[in-house]
C-alpha cells in the first residue's frame, strides 16, 4: 500500500484490484445490488412508499389484516397486506428499514470512531495507557455485546423519565450498540499501530517534530484503515441485528418509530392466528439485509487480504 | 404432566409443608403482574385476582356472584343505620393468630384510611363497634342497603401482624411507597403466599386449615398455584399450547379460533361486568398534554361530542376485538342493577359531524393531545388506543399515544397526570352506585366519592343524584335516580364509552373452573386432573 499518498493510493486500489475482484464474483455483485436497493428504498421511503404508515389520518381500521395481494381477499392497494391497524406492510418495512439502517450505520460510526481513537492512543503511546485501555477492552470482551447493549439501555431507561426517554431512545440504542462494539476496532487498530509506529516514515515524521496527534491521524491512521473498513462492514450486519434484537425484546427504539425488529415483534403476536405476513415480510427483509451486508464484508476482507490474492 | 406432579410433590415434601397424597399444581398466566400484595392499596382486578385467594372478606361471593357467609356467619340490619355481623369462630390467620372482632375493626378502619383505594366499599361507615370477640356492629352515616355487597370486597387483615410490621396504613402507591405488605401477606384464606417475586412469579400453597374447606361447594383440589405474568400474547399462548401453563386468564382474541381447535385446550367464554371508556380532564384550565394553551378544549361539550362522533365503534368491535365485545353507550353492562336499555345509546359514528363540532368549538384546525393507555390491563387495550388515536387524528385531533404497563399507568392517572386516558371499570357490587359514585361524583372528600374520577368531572345534579342513590330505600325511586344519572351521563359526555368486555378464559382440558363474570378465577373451586 502506498504510504504517503493515501487518497491517491486508495483510489488506485479501487480502480484496479478491488474492482476486478468485485466484478469477478456474481454473489458479491448480487449482494451489492440488493444492499444498494434496500438502502435506496429505505432512504427514499417517504417519497416512494405506497402509503405513509405513520400518518394516522390516512389509516383505516377496516383495512386491518388484509392479506398479501396474491391471496384471497388480497388487495392491490396493499401488496404485502396490512397489519392489525390497517397499515401497509410494505410501507412499514420501507420506513422500518430506514430506522434499522440508520441505527446500524450510526452505531458502527460511533464504535469505529471510539475504537480507532482508543486503538491509536494505546498503540502509539504504549506503556501504562496501553495496558489500562486493553485491560478494559479485555473485560468488555468477556461480556456478550448484546448483554452490554441491554445493560446500557436498561440503565438509561431506569434513570430517565419516560417521556424524555422516548425522545432520545433512538440515540440511546445507537450509543448502547456502539459502545458494545468498540473493542474489535481498538484491538485491530492498536495491532496495526504497533507495527507501523516503528517504520521509517513514522520515525521521519517524528524527527521533523510533528505532534503525536498529527502523526497518528495523518500518517498512521491511513495505513490501518483497510482492516478497519472490513470490520466496519461486518459490524454493520451485527449492529442491525443487535438493534432488531433489542427492539424485538421491547427495549429498543420506541414503537412510534418502529424498526424492523419492532415490526417483527408486533407481528409475532399474530403468528398463531394465521396472519403470518405481518411478521414474515419484515423478517425476510431483515435476513436479506444482514446477509447481503455480511457477504459484502466477507468479500472485502478477502479482497483486502494480500495473502489471499 | 406427571413429571410436574412428581416435582411438585417432591418440592412440597422438601419444603416441609404437608405432603399431599396427590399434590395438584396449577400454573397460570395473564399479561400483567399485581403491583402490590397490600389488600387495601390497589382496587384492581390484577391485584385482587391473587389477593382473593389469600384474604377472606366478611361476606364472600358464590359462583353466581351472589353473597354467602365468609368470615361472618350471619349479618342483619338491626336498625336502618346499624348492621350487626356475627363472626366465624375458630378461624386462624396463616401465621397462626386467632381471628376476632379486633381484626375486623382494624381492617375496616384501614380501608377507610386516606391511602386506601378501597374507600368506595366503606364510604358510608361512621363507626365500627366491637360488641364482643365474635360480634361487630357497623354504624353507617346513612341507611346503606347495599353494605353487604360492598363488604364482599373488603379483605380482613390481622391486627397484631399489621401492627408488628408497621403496616397500619395501606401502602401509598402514588408516593411509590414500599411497605411490608407489598410483598407479604397474612390472610385467613384458602391459599397462603409462599413465594412473591414481582414480575416473575407468585406462588400460593393450599391452606389446609382454611375454614371453608368444610363448607359445601368449596371442592377444589388445587394444592399449589403458580402465577406467572407473560406480557407477550404469542408467548402466553405458546406456553398454554405447549403445556407450560395450564390456564390463561386473558388469551389474545386473535388466537381464540386456533385455541378452540387445539386438542387438549378448552376455551370458556362469557361477558364480563366491565366497561371500557375514555375519560378526559375536564377541570384544569389548561391541559397538561396538549398544544392548546390558555384553555382546556375538553371543557367544551362540543369537543367531547366530536371525539365521540369520531369513533367508528363497529370497526373496533369487528377488527380490534374480533367480535368479542358488546358495544355500549352507557357506563355499566346489563348485569348491573340500574341498567336501562333506553340510556344505552351511542352518539353515532359520523366523522363529518365531528369535524363540524370541532370547528364550531373554535378548533377548525383541530389540536394535539396525548392519550394515556395501559398496554397489559384490558383486552387489546393498546390496540384500541392505537385505533382510536388514528380515528381522532383523522378528524383533526392529532393524538399521540402513550401506552405503558399498568404498573406505570395507574400511578400516573392516579396523580391526575393525564389529559385523556383509557379505563375499564368493573362493578364488583353489581350495583350502579359503585360506578356512579367512583367515576362521576365530585371529589368532595367523602370516602368513595369520585375516587376514580381522575378527569374531575363535576355536576351538582350528579352529586345530588349520587346522594339519593346512596340513601334511598325505595327501590323504584332509587332506580329512577340511577336512570336520570345515566341520562345526564349521556348529555354531559364526561366519558366516551366503548364497549363491555367479553372475557374468554383458555385452559388445558385437565383444568375445570367456573367462569366468573368478574374475571376472577376462584381456585378454591377449581379441579385439576
Amino acid at each position: 500500500m502506498a504510504a504517503f499518498a493515501p487518497a491517491r493510493g486508495l483510489s488506485r486500489v479501487f480502480d484496479s484490484d478491488l474492482w476486478w475482484s468485485f466484478t469477478r464474483s456474481p454473489v458479491v455483485v448480487v449482494s451489492a445490488v440488493v444492499a444498494l436497493t434496500m438502502i435506496l428504498s429505505a432512504l427514499l421511503a417517504p417519497w416512494i412508499a405506497p402509503h405513509d404508515p405513520f400518518n394516522l389520518a390516512t389509516l383505516d381500521l377496516l383495512d386491518a389484516f388484509t392479506p398479501p395481494v396474491w391471496l384471497e381477499e388480497g388487495n392491490w392497494r396493499f401488496l404485502l397486506g396490512t397489519d392489525d391497524q390497517g397499515r401497509d406492510v410494505l410501507s412499514t418495512i420501507m420506513h422500518g428499514a430506514r430506522i434499522s439502517l440508520f441505527v446500524g450505520f450510526a452505531s458502527v460510526l460511533f464504535s469505529m470512531t471510539l475504537g480507532i481513537s482508543l486503538g491509536l492512543i494505546a498503540g502509539y503511546l504504549g506503556g501504562t495507557t496501553d495496558a489500562v485501555l486493553m485491560r478494559i477492552a479485555d473485560i468488555q470482551l468477556t461480556f456478550p455485546s448484546i448483554l452490554v447493549a441491554l445493560l446500557i439501555d436498561g440503565l438509561v431507561r431506569a434513570m430517565l423519565p419516560r417521556e424524555l426517554h422516548d425522545q432520545i431512545a433512538l440515540w440511546v440504542v445507537i450509543f448502547a450498540i456502539g459502545i458494545s462494539n468498540w473493542v474489535q476496532f481498538a484491538r485491530t487498530v492498536r495491532g496495526s499501530t504497533l507495527v507501523e509506529k516503528n517504520k521509517e516514515y513514522v520515525m521521519a515524521a517524528r524527527v521533523i517534530g510533528l505532534s503525536p496527534v498529527r502523526i497518528m491521524v495523518s500518517h498512521v491512521l491511513p495505513n490501518v484503515m483497510g482492516p478497519v473498513l472490513v470490520i466496519a462492514t461486518l459490524n454493520l450486519g451485527f449492529a442491525i441485528l443487535a438493534e432488531a434484537t433489542l427492539s424485538f425484546l421491547g427495549v429498543g427504539v420506541p414503537p412510534t418509530q418502529p424498526s424492523l425488529g419492532t415490526l417483527i415483534r408486533i407481528g409475532n403476536d399474530f403468528l398463531f392466528s394465521g396472519e403470518w405476513w405481518i411478521t414474515l415480510f419484515p423478517g425476510i427483509t431483515l435476513a436479506v439485509m444482514v446477509l447481503s451486508v455480511n457477504l459484502l464484508g466477507d468479500w472485502l476482507r478477502d479482497a483486502l487480504n494480500p495473502k489471499l490474492r | 404432566m406427571r413429571v410436574h406432579l412428581l416435582a411438585a410433590a417432591a418440592a412440597a415434601a422438601l419444603l416441609g409443608s404437608i405432603a399431599h397424597a396427590d399434590a395438584r399444581t396449577v400454573r397460570w398466566a395473564a399479561s400483567g403482574d399485581p403491583n402490590t400484595m397490600d389488600p387495601h392499596s390497589q382496587n384492581l382486578g390484577t391485584v385482587t385476582m391473587v389477593l382473593q385467594q389469600i384474604y377472606d372478606a366478611l361476606i364472600m361471593r358464590d359462583r353466581n356472584l351472589g353473597l354467602q357467609p365468609g368470615l361472618a356467619t350471619s349479618w342483619r340490619q338491626v336498625e336502618p343505620t346499624r348492621w350487626r355481623f356475627e363472626l366465624r369462630r375458630g378461624v386462624r390467620f396463616h401465621n397462626g393468630n386467632d381471628f376476632n372482632a379486633d381484626d375486623v375493626v382494624f381492617s375496616i378502619q384501614r380501608a377507610l384510611a386516606p391511602t386506601s383505594n378501597y374507600g368506595i366499599f366503606v364510604d358510608t361507615v361512621a363507626e365500627v363497634v366491637k360488641v364482643d370477640d365474635h360480634t361487630v356492629e357497623i354504624v353507617t352515616k346513612i341507611p346503606d342497603p347495599i353494605l353487604p355487597n360492598k363488604f364482599a370486597s373488603v379483605y380482613i387483615m390481622d391486627k397484631e401482624w399489621s401492627e408488628a410490621n408497621n403496616v397500619r396504613q395501606p401502602q401509598n402507591t402514588r408516593a411509590r411507597e414500599e411497605t411490608h405488605t407489598v410483598r407479604n401477606t397474612n390472610g385467613t384464606g384458602a391459599y397462603r403466599l409462599s413465594i412473591r417475586e414481582p414480575d416473575v412469579r407468585t406462588v400460593l400453597v393450599r391452606n389446609d386449615d382454611w375454614w371453608g374447606w368444610k363448607e359445601p361447594g368449596n371442592d377444589g383440589n388445587v394444592t399449589e398455584i403458580i402465577y406467572r405474568p407473560i406480557t407477550s400474547d404469542a408467548t402466553r399462548i405458546a406456553a398454554l399450547l405447549s403445556g407450560e401453563v395450564d390456564f390463561v386468564l386473558d388469551p389474545p382474541l386473535q388466537d381464540l379460533e386456533r385455541l378452540r381447535r387445539a386438542p387438549g385446550v378448552t376455551v370458556l367464554e362469557g361477558p364480563e361486568v366491565r366497561t371500557i371508556f375514555f375519560a378526559m380532564d375536564v377541570k384544569r384550565d389548561e391541559l397538561l398534554y396538549s398544544n392548546v394553551k390558555g384553555k382546556n378544549p375538553f371543557k367544551d361539550l362540543r369537543v367531547r361530542q366530536a371525539l365521540y362522533h369520531a369513533i367508528d365503534i363497529e370497526a373496533i368491535r369487528s377488527r380490534v376485538m374480533r367480535g368479542n365485545a358488546i358495544v355500549t353507550g352507557t357506563l355499566f353492562p346489563p348485569q348491573v342493577n340500574g341498567y336501562s336499555k333506553e340510556q344505552d345509546v351511542r352518539l353515532p359514528f359520523n366523522a363529518d359531524r365531528a369535524r363540524a363540532l370541532l370547528a364550531e368549538a373554535g378548533y377548525p384546525q383541530g389540536f394535539e393531545v396525548t392519550l394515556d393507555c395501559p398496554n397489559n390491563r384490558y383486552i387489546n387495550d393498546e390496540a384500541i388506543c392505537q385505533a382510536v388515536a388514528a380515528m381522532w387524528t383523522r378528524v383533526g385531533v392529532t393524538t399521540r399515544l402513550n401506552a405503558m404497563p399498568l404498573a406505570n399507568f395507574f400511578p400516573k392517572i392516579q396523580r391526575e397526570d393525564t389529559s385523556i386516558y383509557l379505563l375499564g371499570w368493573g362493578v364488583p357490587t353489581l350495583d350502579a352506585l359503585y360506578s356512579i359514585q367512583s367515576l362521576l361524583a365530585s371529589k368532595d372528600g367523602e370516602p368513595g366519592n369520585g375516587i376514580w374520577n381522575y378527569g374531575n368531572y363535576s355536576n351538582p345534579r350528579m352529586d345530588e343524584l349520587t346522594r339519593i342513590i346512596k340513601n334511598e330505600g325505595d327501590p323504584e325511586k332509587r332506580t329512577a335516580a340511577i336512570h336520570e344519572a345515566m341520562r345526564i351521563y349521556r348529555e354531559d359526555v364526561p366519558h366516551i364509552p366503548l364497549h363491555h368486555q367479553m372475557i374468554p378464559w383458555a385452559m388445558r382440558s385437565t383444568v375445570s373452573i367456573p367462569h366468573m363474570a368478574n374475571n376472577q378465577p376462584y381456585w378454591r373451586w377449581a379441579k385439576v386432573n
